[in-house]
């Protein structure tokens, strides 16, 4: 028996995915009766095919997708026959559901691409083919499904075959093969069609059981990413994970990457015993001659043909989230076993579904795929995805919501980490600190505009100058002036806005100075992006927790009223989301506090942290 | 080339200790079936030479076959793991029965509300179940990784997208994970496993002549004396077993003579209809199985 084969079905709405896993399953005998009396009921109650049985309700397991005949999330069905075991995945067609279609295709060896013989390519065919090729699904089924509704038309079907040629040729497949099929009927699906003397090829579960979707071997060298370190007692430690890539032997040594320790294998642990190798995609537990430090997101590797590492790469992405991706925005990426800090910093362009066609894009939609760099805050070892897909494959999550965002896949680095090194200083923070006999500190001011901030930042500054403190003020509006004049007011400049006022407030605590920030900071994660670049206790985030109701009335400089006849667009409060801070450090309520009593509960707060 | 069966175990021990890396009060769901036992194995062999790092979590219904329980705390020993066994105590003092209560009403309290239960009492931020893709089609649509909000509650129209073996741990407070590493295994590929690494698993499963009584179409075994016969009825001898097991009352046994794995597995590669047949809460209206997820149950 040959291994077992994980494939697809995608295409667009309506095109019969559900039905052809249906008619599989049923061809293949693997609906049991009391499955099948159900479908007889259900069929009557929700079917659409008349009097017939509905096969697509065999896979459409949820309420909902019953009731409105659709299929929303991917769902996974088993079969076989003499010849194979399968595992496929059912994907939804409409547009709004491409993430879950995406999560049935990353796993998959083979898709098959419905498209209805009426119809031709639809947008969802086409974007489904890319980005089935994307995750490098490398053999594809061109099923043109319901030639029976067009007569078994030889011309139509072929030209449909050359449209879907012309759209792939340059998509990297290893095989496409296309038949003409009838789920409904079962035509060309386990039986050849009697209508169909001019296709000679084999019918759809035919050629499931015999396309060969094994990879050349290549010799590729060992690499483990560390999943979990067991340690039970102080007699054992074991480095637990799944070989990504090529082998080990007892005695081989290899090198912990990132880190660069190197030790021999002394162990290849398994159930009850051990064995003298670890291949790919064994799952084990390896021990090391010496004591070297490795923890979860490591690499063991090769020593003659180490992995890389890096904390800049190309990647193409898929954005899975309606909050869509936007550059500067701090996020995790996780990558193989590693998890780091992540942000995008640039999105070269975002793929045009239809055409191909590379366009500008300052954030990413949902279902947008495109090409982005990323800086990791930690280096970490990679491999590109065309080469080894456990390495360079990563999910990006939103670190306030926890929502996976996006997926991706690395194609490069763009510089390798070991290169560059940090200019290495010997006046240093605490130094400069103690020269001028204070603690550095980033105070950090957020709420709406006219909230009341610079008034209190102003006065604060005075304060503790007058206290003979070193001190600075970087204000939202002034420097927008400078620094920042090239931003405007879309997220995506309001992110790189905040993100370049962080670096700038950094550098200068680095320089022992108490740095004041006044900013609207509308957006929880700029915030907490500000916050981690700091150390604990250096940053003290104080929310001028003022109404929206009482900004307007106040409004000192106009701009509610302007905004409220819409001549100022992403205003916050208004037309922009303002995010409350979760717990700051400080919050002052400006309608019974004075600027003044205001300035005495912050400096109270500070004295507590010096 | 890899044989089916050894990339499946290895996919779910990867699953098992990406669970346990990534997660701070794990506990597995040991319902004591032959699936429970096969993701017991796994989790043996994941982190061997230790024992796996969690406790089993039992939710007992009171009405589970005498044989499992007896089976269960042999095998928490068996294992070196700690067993953690609740029961809904305030359903058993209202008498909760599924004779008396039929199967929806006692499945909610003793099932889905005590399981509840024993989740909040004990904080798990992670929960391992044994259900796989191909038992029940609510279930073929769930994730590895199924991520419930507050409250236990499932909501199958927002699943967070699964890509690889890139499994998103990350949750809140008062939010849990389901990690359920057979999910790619089929009810044959788990019989076949179960012979090659000499599994054990509850004798019910092998034929054996037992007292049984017919209720509808369907031979229930009387394991205990709480079991209300009719008027003049006397449960009689049958060579049956067990395709699935639950709470005795609501698990049907089939007429076998299957009393070896051999025999087990050329029977389940021959049934004709699915082993969820047997169990009689899976029949009650349509998307049952579902609903019953989003309530919390597993």
């Amino acid at each position: 028996m040959l291994d077992a084969l994980r494939f697809i079905t995608c295409g667009s709405v309506d095109d019969g995915k559900s039905t052809l896993i249906g008619r599989l399953l049923y061809e293949s005998k693997q609906i049991f009766e009391d499955h099948y009396q159900e479908l007889e009921k259900a069929s009557g109650k929700y079917g659409t095919q008349g009097k017939e049985l509905d096969l697509a309700l065999l896979v459409d397991g949820l309420q909902a997708e019953r009731e409105q005949g659709i299929t929303i999330d991917v769902a996974y069905r088993f079969f076989s026959t003499e010849n194979r075991k399968f595992i496929v995945a059912d994907t939804p067609g409409h547009e709004q559901y491409t993430r879950n279609m995406a999560t049935g295709a990353s796993t998959a060896d083979l898709a098959v691409l419905l498209i209805d013989a009426r119809k031709g390519l639809l947008t969802q065919t086409k974007r489904h083919s890319r980005i089935v090729s994307m995750l490098g699904v490398r053999h594809i089924v061109v099923a043109v499904n319901k030639m029976d509704m067009i007569g078994w038309d030889e011309a139509a079907f072929n030209a449909i075959v050359t449209d879907i040629r012309a759209l792939v040729e340059n998509f990297g497949f290893a095989s496409v093969q296309a038949i003409p099929m009838s789920a409904l009927t079962g035509d060309n699906v386990a039986f050849h069609c009697e209508q169909t003397p001019w296709y000679t090829g084999p019918s759809l579960l035919e050629y499931l059981e015999s396309v060969d979707v094994s990879k050349p071997e290549a010799i590729q060298p060992f690499r483990m990413p560390v999943q979990y370190v067991n340690r039970p007692n102080s007699e054992f430690r074991g480095y637990c994970g799944c070989v990504a890539s090529g082998s080990i032997n007892v005695g081989d040594s290899i090198r912990v990457v990132p880190g660069g320790a190197e030790a021999k294998v002394k162990s290849v642990v398994i159930w009850q015993g051990e064995q003298p190798t670890a291949n790919t995609g064994d799952a084990v537990t390896i021990t090391l001659d010496r004591e070297v430090d490795v923890s979860r997101g490591q690499v063991l590797s090769s020593v003659d043909d180490p992995i890389e590492i890096s904390d800049q790469f190309e990647a193409s992405v898929l954005c899975l989230s309606e909050h869509h991706l936007v550059p500067g925005r701090p996020y995790l990426i996780k990558l193989h076993t590693a998890q780091v800090g992540v942000t995008i910093s640039n999105i070269k362009f975002k793929l045009d579904i239809n055409q191909g066609s590379h366009l500008a894009a300052s954030t990413l939609e949902l279902n947008d795929i495109g090409e982005v760099t990323l800086y990791t805050n930690l280096p970490v070892a990679f491999e590109s995805y065309k080469q080894c897909k456990t390495l360079g494959a990563f999910i990006l999550i939103d670190r306030m919501t926890n929502e996976t965002v996006a997926a991706g896949m690395i194609n490069f680095a763009l510089r390798r980490a070991s290169n560059v090194h940090w200019q290495s200083v010997e006046i240093n923070k605490a130094a400069r600190a103690t020269l001028k006999s204070q603690k550095p500190a980033c105070i950090w001011f957020t709420g709406l505009s006219g909230s009341g901030k610079s008034t209190i930042a102003n006065l604060l500054e005075k304060r503790l100058f007058v206290a003979g403190q070193h001190t600075y003020l970087l204000d939202g509006d002034n420097v927008r002036h400078g620094l920042n004049r090239d931003l405007g007011f879309t997220e995506a400049d309001r992110v790189e806005n905040i993100r370049r006022v962080a670096e700038v407030a950094k550098l200068m605590v680095d320089a022992g100075l108490i740095v004041i920030v006044s900013f609207i900071s509308p957006f929880r994660a700029e915030r907490e992006y500000a916050r981690s670049l700091f150390q604990e206790g250096e940053f003290v985030e104080v929310f001028v927790d003022t109404p929206l109701t009482e900004c307007e009335a106040r409004d000192v400089k106009g701009l509610y009223a302007k905004a409220r006849q819409g001549k100022i667009a992403n205003f916050t409060g208004l037309s922009s989301p303002y995010e409350r801070p979760d717990s700051p450090e400080i919050q002052l309520n400006t309608l019974n506090c004075s600027p003044d009593q205001c300035v005495q509960t912050i400096l109270s707060e500070v004295i507590k942290q010096q | 080339m890899r044989s089916k069966q050894s990339q499946l175990e290895a996919q779910s021990i990867e699953i098992i200790r990406e669970a346990v890396a990534t997660s701070s009060n794990p506990v597995m769901m040991y319902s004591v079936g032959k699936d429970s036992s096969v993701m017991l194995h796994l989790a043996r062999k994941a982190f061997w030479p230790a024992p796996p790092p969690f406790p089993l979590l039992h939710v007992d219904t009171t009405w589970k076959f005498r044989e499992m329980i007896a089976f269960r705390d042999l095998m928490a020993k068996e294992s070196g793991m700690e067993l953690r066994v609740h029961i809904n105590l305030a359903a058993q003092e209202e008498g909760i029965s599924p004779f008396v209560h039929g199967s929806e009403r006692y499945t909610d309290r003793m099932k889905t509300e005590g399981l509840k239960q024993a989740l909040d009492s004990g904080g798990y931020d992670l929960i391992f179940g044994g259900a796989r893709r191909d038992e029940e089609k609510s279930r073929a649509k769930e994730r590895i990784f199924s991520f419930r909000a507050p409250g236990h509650r499932w909501d199958p129209k927002a699943q967070r997208p699964e890509l690889w073996n890139l499994y998103n741990t990350r949750i809140n407070t008062g939010e849990t994970i389901r990690v359920f590493p057979l999910s790619n295994w089929t009810e044959a590929d788990i019989w076949q496993y179960i012979a090659s690494e000499n599994i054990p698993i509850v004798p019910l499963y092998f034929a054996a002549e037992r007292p049984v009584v017919k209720r509808g179409d369907k031979w229930i075994m009387v394991d205990d004396e709480r079991f209300p016969l009719n008027a003049g009825e006397s449960p009689e001898m049958r060579l049956v077993r067990f395709r699935t097991l639950g709470c005795y009352p609501l698990t049907a046994a089939q007429e076998s003579n299957a009393d070896t794995l051999e025999k087990i597995i050329e029977e389940t590669l021959a049934a004709s209809s699915s082993e969820r047949e047997g169990r009689l809460i899976d029949h009650d209206g349509a998307g049952s199985m579902e609903r019953k997820k989003q309530e919390g149950y597993f």
